[in-house]
């Protein structure tokens, strides 16, 4: 077989102005036959993109290749001049980037753009490259293909730039497309679309692809080959399958470990029937901006009568993608957001809707884990500081008891006590969320609000701090709430789960049977759009979805429902207008929707008691197949 | 290979050449073998002797001890508005981030209306009405320069005060001055010093061009402009009393900006 | 969108002419206000209480402030700013030619300094960390670092007493050809774009560097498009807000540049005009000048910050 790509004892090094080169790739060698795919696999810093640059040529600014050699497509990469690298990249080669929002010019039209490779390689007329330009978003299916090249970066959504990107770098027929995180900015639902439609328009060119990820799940569905990446260096390289089921490497395993943390299977009590002490209670939140309507209430809504309860002792998952109103949720329930209607109960207490009206007690007893570790400490003082802080606040600790209380909480979140007179910038961004964690705890909380914890982290380190939160939970019985978009970590820590939609709250539920039982059908949509990490569930995910099922509507809906235009039960004169009922299962969980819940029971589940753990998930005879297809059925 | 050997961090580099020239400031004249207004010598613009290290100026006084005072004026004059431009501008920019919203407008206002008039015609203006003492200079300067130290700490209190480690304060229940003081305050340090540096090289620059025109430092007191002004007749022939007033700004704007550009590159 | 950008616009001119008021207020009374008793100071040793009465109500000077005030603005706004209480001359007769000569060196100056300062503020960020970077860094950081003054008795120094190309002091009255034109004008005129170009060139390199490590920039480069097409065609586009306030703050900066370069080069024009008339006191001009050079320089601002609006619209596709 001949090899496309051929990399063999790559060194890159970087160096800061005047200091010593710092080596970021050791000794990298890899192949790639005409045709497959190979997925670079690695955690931030393992210098994945760099080597997906250096295919181009490319080393960014800082950093230079010392040594090795790149083949690619017949040319020596290491050896040539800029004008040739010039002609070689964008038409041999091309490069998909990671977040097309900031990789697409903001000034220029974006069919200006998408034909650019062509136009600065000569290769074809503007007529013919417009109409391949054509060609390739009809292929990749982008709505309005012969007119979306006239719109700009900003009107278009994340999904859409992200194939314009890939219809970019396809235009000159390159030989070899790069493509780096190119879904890691998405969310789920959209991330299953771009992933099916770069595939399909990859098999029928026949291209050779190089795929940067970090999610396993993702490498399943797309690679053929893969290599695992740490500190610059292989791990391990083979084919997708051997990798993912049967890793040899120790750093591999911990890596697919990571990635099938096990759902939760310690309950303290049957999930939201029970009769347990709530700690804390939302009903009718609304929080919104602009003008007032007759009622008093904002017009805009960002949450839009949320309720919500957190039983003491467990989890509650708040999931849904992003602008779906989640952070606000946090800035309300912390008190930095107030709200313009309904009621916060924590603790049998009313809350007052503005931090500073609320007393030490219920401060204390509510403490928030932020999203971002690099920002969450305060950079200025050392971490013994920062939680000191936080014990002399809350408890009147001072001096050596202070000082002995935060090793004992750094115990506690298994960190050495020497971290106590580091800065914040010393510390690896685990550790940062594992001190931002110590820092709740040191107030000794009742409920944890964690907003995104582990959304920066990667995979290992996330999944150490999802199992240290279980742990925390089991010896010292607090609850939390646990915003996220990432369901694995809902059902790997979650007790309930409750589902935001456009700043409602569409179902709340049990986080076990998210798989199974009546569902609203965003969550079905959502449950259905996370890649398992097993090859063929994209095509069977796709299959699925892609029989029965309508097409999403471009307007805005007036009233009623605001998943509407994406629903696939939608029911058009009902669901638009009308305001949405709740509906309230017998084992308690509730569903927004207009559609009986039994009619949103996939696989002919009688919908009436969804307190299922393992339930078996049969595919076939559904009663509803007819009406609705249903993406969870596979 | 440039060996590097363990340096001052850059904020130490800013203090110790600052502080070198607040010594020659406050002592300097302590060492002038003269006084400054004395006439010593018949000969003018005389060059560097045994007798006059710089030689003389334009009516035979011996330069290096008028130097030694100009140095102080410039320096001491531009201390005070730097710090009164600075104390000013970083209290109400660190302040109006807590203050109500109607406090931040008018504020605003009056900075933008003082920013709108350039600011060497805002020094001819109140020179016009208030006179040319050593006070009205300081505040002059003081208050020209105030809008620009208030818009830098506000940006920086503002982007600070989005920070999540702000958020997590508040929702402890913090109070609005521990949050400034303790929170915001020690992470503006070495932006913030970047910027004073910044005002006190336009503060020499206003002042030393204000005395050159013959607006600024008054005689009998002298500074570094006002010594170029006095002597500039001696260009013609190249003379030490024009020359040297001029190295000494240079040295001291220029020493300052390269450092402050070092730590601002080291920064990025 | 465009009513957006139309606010948007509103809004930045109102901030303006809130400025606006701000320094005729300021101005005003500033000068007005506080001056030594300007009848005593005219009459000099010949002061007579009867006397210095008759000239201050001959000058308004015994009306309360506020009415002053309100005359003046009248008269400014009828284009009338009074009379010089030392020549006795109208203001506008004599500030007319005074303000021709002055657009004239800010108008060459602007001509020669803002095509140079872009191309060399390009080329800077273009070539960032080369020698030619590191040595233009460090010529623009000398050149703001020292008084306007410096630069232009150094430049006097060296081009009209070492080598005498070009005189020492502008005498306009005496061109007679575009060759005279060009010698008179040397001096001014590179002194000050000299100034001014400093100041840009750093602040359009600043710019550019921010724009160029944009990631679209990377892609571009990843696509294999040409240096200069990626400057021309993918940088400048989005710097244009940026580099409009660049230019328009070093021009502002030109004004007081041009206090100093007028002053030193015996140059008649109003920055010299009112330095003079600033020690002797002469209200009337004061403020007329200033309220002229207030103006040019809020003009200036303002349309930088619409240009830069506009800018950022149409990229929004407005």
């Amino acid at each position: 077989m001949t090899h496309m790509i051929s990399v063999s004892n790559l060194e890159i090094v970087g160096r800061r102005r005047h200091g010593p080169a710092v080596p970021i790739v050791r000794d990298v060698s890899l192949d790639v036959a005409e045709g497959q795919m190979l997925a670079l696999i690695g955690e931030s810093g393992s210098g994945k993109t760099t080597i997906a640059l250096s295919l181009l040529g490319h080393a960014r600014a800082g950093c230079a290749i010392s040594g090795g050699r790149i083949m690619v497509a017949g040319h020596d990469v290491t050896t040539m001049t800029a004008g040739e690298l010039r002609a070689f990249r964008g038409r041999t080669i091309s490069y998909v980037a990671q977040n097309a929002g900031t990789a697409f010019n903001p000034a220029l039209s974006l069919g200006q753009q998408v034909i650019e490779p062509a136009r600065v390689h000569w290769s074809m007329t503007r007529a013919q490259a417009e109409h391949k330009m054509i060609d390739l978003f009809r292929a990749l299916a982008l709505p309005d293909p012969e007119t979306i090249g006239a719109r700009y970066p900003h009107q278009l959504s994340g999904g859409q730039l992200q194939r314009l990107m890939a219809a970019m770098a396809l235009v000159t027929d390159p030989e070899i497309v790069v493509f780096d995180e190119p879904t890691t900015a998405l969310d789920v639902t959209t991330q299953i679309e771009v992933l099916a439609a770069f595939r399909s328009v990859l098999a029928d060119r026949g291209i050779t692809g190089v795929y940067v990820t970090h999610d396993l799940a993702v490498v399943a569905q797309i690679a053929d080959h893969a290599v695992v990446l740490r500190h610059g260096q292989v791990r391990e390289s083979g084919p997708v399958a051997e990798i993912l089921g049967n890793p040899r490497d120790d750093y591999t395993r911990e890596l697919v470990a990571a990635c099938r943390i096990p759902p939760r299977t310690t309950f303290p009590a049957p999930v939201l029937d029970r009769a347990v002490e709530t700690v804390l209670d939302l009903s009718g939140v609304i929080v919104g901006y602009g003008r007032l309507d007759a009622a008093g209430l904002p017009e805009r809504r960002i949450l839009d009568e949320v309720s919500l309860s957190v039983p003491r002792g467990s989890t509650l998952g708040i999931i849904g993608e992003s602008g779906c109103g989640k952070s606000t949720l946090a800035r309300t329930i912390s008190g930095l957001q107030p709200w313009a209607a309904g009621q916060v109960t924590f603790r049998g207490e009313a809350l007052a809707p503005d931090i500073a009206r609320r007393t030490r007690e219920q401060r204390r007893r509510l403490q928030i884990v932020a999203q971002n570790a690099d920002m969450v400490l305060n950079p200025a003082w050392r971490i013994g500081a920062s939680i000191e802080r936080v014990l002399t606040f809350f408890r009147g600790l001072k001096g050596a008891e202070a000082r002995n209380e935060a090793a004992r909480l750094l115990d506690m979140v298994r960190l050495p006590h020497a971290l106590l007179d580091r800065l914040p910038g010393e510390l690896s961004g685990g550790q940062k969320q594992r001190i931002n964690f110590a820092r709740a705890l040191a107030a000794r909380p009742d409920l944890v609000l964690c907003d995104e914890i582990t959304a920066a982290l990667d995979p290992v380190v996330a999944a150490a701090i999802l199992e240290l939160m279980a742990e925390l939970q089991r010896e010292l019985g607090i609850s939390y709430i646990f915003i996220t978009h990432d369901l694995h970590a809902v059902r790997a820590v979650c007790d309930d789960v409750a589902v935001l939609y456009g700043g409602k709250v569409v179902e709340h539920n049990s986080s076990q049977s998210l798989t199974t039982g009546a569902h609203h059908p965003y969550t079905r949509l959502l449950v259905s759009s996370v890649p398992e990490m097993r090859a063929g569930w994209l095509t069977e995910a796709m299959t699925a979805r892609q029989a029965g099922r309508p097409e999403p509507l471009q307007v805005a809906p007036q009233g009623g429902c605001r998943f509407f235009p994406r629903c696939d039960v939608r029911m058009p004169g009902t669901c638009d207008h009308n305001p949405v009922p709740v509906q309230i299962l017998p084992g308690g969980a509730r569903i927004a929707c207009f559609t009986n819940a039994a009619a949103l029971v996939p696989d002919g589940d009688d919908g009436s008691c969804p307190d299922f753990h393992n339930r078996p998930i049969s595919g076939t005879d559904s009663p509803e197949e007819v009406r609705h297809d249903d993406p969870a059925s596979f | 290979m440039k060996v590097r050997v363990s340096l001052p961090s850059a904020t130490q580099r800013v203090g110790m050449l600052f502080g070198f020239w607040l010594v020659l400031a406050m002592f300097g004249p302590l060492l002038a073998p003269y006084a400054p207004g004395q006439i010593i010598d018949t000969q003018v613009f005389a060059p560097i002797s045994h007798q006059h290290w710089l030689g003389t100026d334009y009516l035979g006084r011996d330069l290096g001890s008028r130097l030694l005072y100009a140095v102080r004026y410039t320096v001491l004059i531009c201390t005070l508005s730097t710090a009164f431009s600075c104390g000013c501008g970083i209290l109400l920019g660190v302040a109006t981030t807590a203050t109500p919203a109607w406090v931040e407008q008018v504020a605003g206002r009056l900075m933008d209306g003082i920013l709108s008039i350039p600011s060497l015609l805002c020094a001819l203006l109140v020179i016009a009405a208030f006179g040319d003492s050593l006070m009205a200079l300081v505040l002059t300067m003081g208050v020209i320069y105030t809008p620009g130290a208030y818009r830098t700490s506000r940006a920086l209190a503002l982007r600070i005060a989005r920070m999540d480690y702000i958020t997590v304060a508040m929702a402890r229940g913090e109070g609005r001055l521990f949050i400034i003081w303790r929170e915001i305050l020690p992470n503006m340090r070495g932006p913030l010093l970047a910027d004073v540096g910044l005002r006190f090289i336009y503060a020499v620059l206003l002042l030393s061009n204000l005395s050159f025109l013959g607006l600024g430092v008054q005689p009998p007191l002298v500074d570094l402009g006002s010594l170029v002004r006095e002597n500039v007749l001696g260009l013609v022939y190249g003379a030490v009393a024009v020359v040297l007033p001029t190295i000494v700004i240079a040295v001291l704007t220029v020493g300052i900006n390269l450092v402050l550009d070092a730590t601002a590159g080291r920064r990025s | 969108m465009s009513a957006g950008l139309a606010r948007l616009v509103a809004r930045r001119i109102g901030t303006a002419l809130c400025s606006l008021v701000f320094v005729v207020v300021a101005i005003f009374f500033m000068t007005a206000a506080l001056p030594g008793d300007v009848a005593d100071m005219l009459l000099g040793q010949n002061a007579t209480p009867a006397a210095a009465q008759a000239l201050r109500h001959s000058l308004h000077l015994d009306q309360p402030l506020w009415l002053r005030f309100m005359h003046w603005c009248a008269g400014m706004l009828h284009g009338d700013p009074g009379t010089s209480l030392l020549t006795g001359r109208p203001v506008s007769e004599m500030l007319a030619p005074r303000l021709y000569n002055s657009l004239l060196l800010a108008g060459a100056t602007t001509v020669v300094s803002v095509p140079l300062a872009l191309l060399l503020g390009l080329a800077c960020a273009t070539w960032r960390d080369t020698h030619f970077d590191r040595v233009m860094t460090v010529l623009t950081l000398g050149v703001v670092s020292v008084p306007a003054f410096l630069i232009a008795t150094v430049a006097v120094f060296v081009f009209a007493v070492q080598f005498r190309i070009v005189p020492a002091l502008s005498d306009i009255r005496s061109i007679h050809s575009v060759g005279q034109f060009i010698l008179t004008f040397a001096m001014p005129v590179s002194t000050l774009a000299s100034i001014t170009m400093a100041q840009m060139i750093r602040m359009i390199r600043a710019c550019m560097i921010d724009v160029f490590s944009a990631p679209y920039i990377e892609m571009a480069v990843l696509k294999g498009v040409p240096p200069i097409r990626i400057v021309l065609h993918h940088a400048l586009p989005n710097a244009i807000g940026p580099v409009a306030n660049a230019i328009a703050l070093s021009l502002s900066s030109l004004l007081g540049g041009v206090v100093v370069i007028e002053t030193i080069f015996n140059y008649p024009g109003l920055a010299q005009l009112m330095v003079d008339s600033v020690m002797l006191r002469d209200v009337p001009i004061i403020q007329s000048c200033a309220l002229l050079f207030c103006l040019t320089y809020l003009f200036l601002t303002t349309l930088a910050d619409i240009v830069a609006l506009a800018s950022v619209r149409k990229g929004r596709g407005a």
